[in-house]
């Protein structure tokens, strides 16, 4: 995973509520089998009409907030269905700082996974952003995670909150799998006293025969 | 000792690492698996030269993609069947157990679980699917992750996780005739909006809750995910243990004994304090019908589609001129008036022998409506659809004029060939009524087993409490 520490980029604002992970990246799209190439089905259903053509009217498309990299959102941004590909697309498409007032868990989790940082501010501030993000052609803000702070080039300056150790993970990328790993006795020593097994009294019609110790 | 909730209880039965400051390492009992979000877990494995942890307590099926009828056929999809390869393949080289799609006990990953007992009360168990939050009707701990955390349980039966606040939703009172499981569910996220159960664990209480079968019960915890929960829970009784009993994966005789009195105690401690209480009255509940694009947009089946301008913030009055906008509907027109096109009795929410019992029990003798397109009725499991037939549940449902197919996820969310077209309506009785969740374009009204065949059998809406069938459950 790349680390994030600090990030300075054009803000996009969407002003939708409940923003949920179907619209992020509709199921079809769930059938690819990798982690990349998400960017450009993005939004897919609102972002294109007849097939690929550009929807003008979805926020995405408008020129002044081509090449965006950071996303103002509305309460409760990635409910819904716990896909990844929501987020792969998130980052894939560019973004790489989210903002809004609350985010759904499992979506939330899921942007430390992959490098993007989601910032949760109070709903006045977040509405304060968006005004200045709707009258300022090429609104700018940076995101600066060792300080947690939000600053524009007009003065504002914003602090945030987040958990300590999410802040880690990011600012190092680290691999949380390795992590875990690294409490290998711990592991082996919970399965000693609870001995987790699951043992099968009638037959049932598996199709590959399980598992050979 | 400190009077905990169940969640408690099992959170701490599972620790394996806790230090302040950071999340906790919780040991996952169960991993259950499908074709949909966990290739690139696979992959990444792979890619580090890890292996599978625990391939005996990690199961994989085929669901989200599977045609519903002539699996015999090649798969013409090609995303879907590299999809079946993958996992297939995956599951060989690991030694994970699975159940293909022509396996007699293939279905819907959070049908089989329970059906075969194993899921078990007082585990933890994961997936890659948000409604693995059904699983919590027996009292396990069963919540959806995302497919980082997929590889990482894969590789390590463990799962790096923050404790959740608690939330204890009581029910009381009795269900009225023709008010269900699905009714109780839609009417509190209704309540307490698509956002009211974040960042908590809800448990499930009360006479209502107690009253419920566990298909009832399993209806109400897959969609404690639709009020933004990270799961929903019900304390282990008779009605768990009843139900437990002589399925494949479930202890017997002597263990079996021992195995309740570990289950009874899991309940949460009398004295025990939730973070938040919502309470409902049962009685006060009527059949529930969607009318826009997220379960928290409902109403009454007596009610009207409502006016944007009814609600008082801003972002809700947006969202439901949107909703309107997309569902094609106008403020003030009765839900009983809306005309449907297509009718979908399926789902993890509601696919279990007793939705097809109660809506076989409504369309009995009778023929759906001449103005539908297509209703279809996809059994949450083969072993369901075996059960169905054995009963004569399958002739009901076609001399009536449904289609009666295999096992899956289906049009609940479209990923394979069953898909709702662009601006057609359907009465589904899953989970989910996003934009294109059920096809680009496509309109779903989420509703209840009995409220759809009743839709069915009209062409429109329908009060199931005005007609005299015995449908209720």
């Amino acid at each position: 995973m790349q680390p994030f520490s600090n990030h300075t980029g054009l803000v996009m604002p969407l002003d939708r509520v409940n923003v949920d992970t179907d619209q992020m990246i509709p199921k079809q799209f769930c059938k690819l089998l990798t982690r990349e190439g998400y960017g450009r089905l993005l939004f897919f259903d609102w972002r294109y009409v007849d097939g690929e053509k550009p929807n003008p009217d979805f926020v995405l498309n408008w020129p002044r907030y081509q090449g965006a990299s950071i996303l103002l959102t509305r309460a409760n941004f990635g409910c819904g269905s716990s896909r990844e590909h929501a987020p792969w697309g998130v980052l894939d498409y560019g973004f790489r700082v989210l903002i809004g007032p609350s985010f759904a868990d499992i979506f939330y989790n899921n942007c430390f996974k992959n490098g993007i940082l989601p910032v949760t501010l109070p709903e006045a501030q977040v509405d304060d952003l968006f005004r200045r993000a709707e009258q300022h052609l090429g609104y700018r803000l940076s995101a600066d995670l060792p300080n947690q702070t939000i600053a524009d080039e007009l003065g504002l300056q914003i602090t945030f909150h987040i958990d300590p150790f999410r802040k880690q993970i990011l600012l190092k990328g680290l691999d949380d799998i390795g992590m875990t790993l690294g409490h290998e006795a711990e592991i082996t020593s919970f399965e000693k006293r609870h001995q987790p097994s699951a043992t099968m009294y009638d037959p049932v019609d598996f199709s590959t025969p399980g598992p050979t110790k | 000792m400190r009077p905990r909730t169940m969640y408690e209880k099992i959170w701490e039965a599972h620790l394996v690492h806790e230090a302040p400051g950071q999340p906790a390492l919780i040991y996952i009992d169960r991993h259950l698996i499908h074709e949909g979000t966990s290739p690139q877990a696979f992959a990444g494995l792979k890619a580090t030269g890890r292996k599978v942890r625990r391939p005996d307590l990690t199961f994989a099926v085929m669901d989200h993609s599977v045609p519903t009828k002539n699996r015999d056929l090649p798969i013409l999809d090609a995303d879907a069947a590299a999809q079946f390869e993958a996992l297939a393949r995956n599951c060989r080289e690991t030694g994970v157990q699975l159940f293909d799609m022509h396996s007699r006990n293939q279905g819907i990953v959070h049908i089989i679980g329970p059906e075969l007992g194993i899921t078990q009360p007082g585990q933890t168990i994961v997936c890659g699917d948000s409604h693995t939050s059904t699983h919590g009707a027996f009292g396990t701990l069963a919540f959806g992750i995302g497919t980082s955390e997929v590889e990482h349980v894969l590789a390590t039966q463990c799962l790096s996780q923050f404790r959740s606040k608690t939330m204890h939703v009581l029910v009381h009172g009795k269900r009225p005739r023709g008010v269900t499981a699905k009714d109780l569910i839609l009417a509190m996220i209704g309540r307490m909006g698509i956002a009211g159960g974040m960042g908590h664990v809800i448990e499930y209480g009360g006479e209502a809750i107690r009253a419920l079968s566990m298909e009832g019960r399993m209806t109400v915890c897959n969609m404690s995910i639709e009020a933004g929960a990270r799961a929903g829970m019900v304390a282990p009784d008779e009605t768990t243990f009843a139900y437990m009993e002589d399925r494949p994966f479930v202890p017997r005789g002597k263990e079996f004994q021992q195995a309740v009195a570990r289950w009874k105690a899991i309940d949460s401690d009398p004295e025990a304090k939730f973070d938040a209480t919502v309470e409902l009255d049962a009685a006060a509940i009527a059949p529930q019908v969607t009318w826009g694009t997220n379960p928290g947009m409902v109403s009454d089946v007596t009610g009207k589609v409502p006016d944007p301008a009814s609600f008082l913030d801003p972002d809700e009055q947006k969202a439901a001129v949107r909703a309107l906008e997309y569902m094609g509907l106008k403020p003030g027109t009765r839900l009983v008036d809306i005309p449907l096109d297509r009718v979908f009795i399926g789902s993890c929410t509601n696919s279990r022998l007793e939705d097809l019992r109660a809506a076989a029990r409504v369309l009995a003798g009778k023929k759906i409506a001449r103005s539908l397109k297509e209703a279809l009725v996809v059994p949450g499991s083969r072993m369901v659809k075996a059960a169905a037939e054995k009963e004569g549940l399958d002739r009901i449902f076609t001399d009536a004029g449904f289609e009666w197919r295999d096992a899956g996820c289906s049009m609940c969310i479209g990923m394979n060939p069953d898909v709702l077209p662009s601006g057609e309506r359907c009465a589904s009785t899953s989970n989910r009524n996003f934009e294109g969740r059920q096809g680009k374009g496509g309109r779903t009204h989420l509703v209840s087993p009995i409220m759809a065949a009743a839709a069915a059998l009209a062409g429109h809406f329908v009060d199931i409490r005005e007609w005299d069938v015995d449908g209720a459950e």
